[in-house]
């Protein structure tokens, strides 16, 4: 009898670069709907980003992700570098916690990004109250709750790319 | 000893560890925010950094865009044939009064030089829509629709049609922040109508604004309308602001809690104006002698009016 790999572990092709930023240009322009008075509304950014950079930080580095905080805060009129700490942080933890959370299923991955979610949403809560703002209110964390539930269907279609087969193959249907 | 001095070979180059970088580049993202918060000194990367989300910002406003205007087309005849008749009726209803405006006009101005009061200054203002609220849970904003490039600056009073909204607080080339009055601690110097008493809105960043610095014996009442003073040259005098929904007087405090909310449809969205009011200030008097050569004319904050704090 053959032994072959389990089912689950598949060598990936590489991710390509202008697919990235295409996905993260994508949640950019989901977060400036206006959809502020909907508090289950996830970080799409924060969502991406914490992907990009668990799976592909080599590529994907640190600059990216201030750059992105940056452009976060002027289009979101909060202070600057608000986003951009948070999106530095998620991203070092992320790429530190990749080789461990990566070994999980996509459902347990889940679970396992949630709290740097959640860490994303406290750091920006704590700057701003150092900086003298009122504490918004305990509804700010039903969007990383959401953001964290999301990981399955968004992470599946960022890594659907890199699934396809190096060979071409016509009778395959994908 | 020489061999620890060669530096190894350029196989596995990686960079500064990630611990480096992520120390530099949270000391940048905490000194951009102290520079921002503190000091409002950053106005000029804000704008650059606009040019680049402007253009995202209104693509992602383009598909509900286009959906509401589309349901608006196939609206419209209709609607357009009742408005029309609905003017027709309002206009012969207004007609009476019309004819009388240009005398009632004449009359007033001749009774104001009377008074020897100064005219009041005209008003010219630019129309705009709000694109959208910002995301950010901490403020009360909106953004508009036009920017430097159609002449607006900061500080300029924006109204809708039933009274203050806010003010311009952060102009970008082609739109600009509005701070709502209901903003944390936007402050509007106002005066009660029916009273005549002087005071100042501070917004609580809920939806509602308070009356500080009233004595508990004042004589407010729930229902009283509030006008825009115009004592800090900023908000031209005489627009509704608020009206007074709770007071609440206890002895134990020197101040009565005065809640108000707002006139204008502060947080909703639709057409404001932003108004061009540009009164001449006068210089302060000189406070002492020795401090007259010194007294530079009074800077004006960001989104905060400083010198409205005296009632």
């Amino acid at each position: 009898m053959r032994k072959t790999l389990p089912p689950t572990v598949r060598i990936l092709r590489s991710a390509r670069p202008w697919f990235i930023a295409l996905s993260l240009l994508l949640a950019l322009l989901l977060d400036l709907l206006p959809t502020r008075q909907w508090v289950f509304m996830p970080d799409w950014v924060m969502l991406t980003l914490c992907f990009w950079s668990m799976r592909e930080w080599r590529i994907f580095g640190m600059g990216y992700a201030f750059l992105l905080g940056l452009i976060m805060d002027v289009a979101n009129g909060a202070a600057l570098g608000q986003h951009a700490l948070a999106y530095v942080l998620l991203h070092y933890a992320a790429a530190r916690l990749s080789r461990r959370i990566l070994q999980f299923p996509l459902k347990q991955q889940s679970l396992h990004v949630l709290p740097l979610f959640l860490g994303v949403t406290a750091i920006q809560i704590v700057i701003r109250l150092m900086a003298g703002s009122d504490f918004p209110g305990w509804r700010e964390f039903i969007s990383p709750l959401m953001a964290s539930l999301l990981w399955l269907p968004v992470a599946f279609l960022l890594i659907a790319p890199q699934y396809r087969p190096d060979e071409r193959d016509d009778t395959r249907p994908i | 000893m020489s061999a620890l001095d060669q530096t190894p070979p350029p196989f596995f180059r990686r960079g500064p560890a990630p611990l480096a970088i992520l120390i530099f580049y949270s000391a940048l993202s905490v000194a951009l925010f102290v520079l921002d918060m503190r000091f409002h000194a950053l106005d000029l990367l804000r704008q650059g950094v606009s040019i680049v989300t402007d253009p995202l910002q209104r693509l992602a406003q383009l598909p509900l865009r286009l959906a509401s205007e589309g349901t608006d087309y196939f609206r419209a005849i209709n609607a357009l044939r009742e408005d029309n008749r609905a003017h027709q009726a309002a206009r012969l209803r207004a007609a009476p009064d019309l004819a009388r405006l240009a005398q009632l006009e004449a009359e007033n101005a001749h009774l104001r030089r009377l008074l020897a009061l100064r005219e009041r200054d005209q008003v010219n203002g630019q129309a705009a829509s709000i694109l959208y609220a910002a995301r950010d849970p901490f403020s009360r904003r909106v953004y508009l629709d036009k920017g430097m490039q159609h002449g607006l600056r900061q500080g300029q009073p924006v109204i809708d049609d039933a009274g203050i909204v806010g003010q311009v607080t952060q102009v970008f080339p082609f739109s600009a922040e509005v701070t709502l009055l209901t903003d944390k601690d936007q402050a509007v110097p106002v005066q009660i109508l029916r009273t005549g008493q002087r005071s100042v809105t501070f917004g609580l960043g809920n939806g509602q604004m308070e009356l500080r610095h009233m004595p508990v014996n004042a004589d407010v009442a729930v229902g009283d309308e509030l006008v825009t003073s115009g004592l800090d040259g900023i908000y031209p005098s005489g627009f509704p602001v608020a009206k007074v929904t709770q007071v609440e007087r206890d002895s134990a405090y020197a101040f009565a809690r005065i809640i108000v909310v707002p006139s204008a449809a502060v947080e909703s969205h639709g057409m404001v104006m932003a108004l061009d009011y540009r009164p001449e200030t006068q210089p302060r008097p000189p406070e002492t002698k020795e401090a007259a050569g010194q007294d530079a004319p009074p800077v004006r904050q960001r989104s905060r009016v400083r010198r409205a704090a005296a009632p």
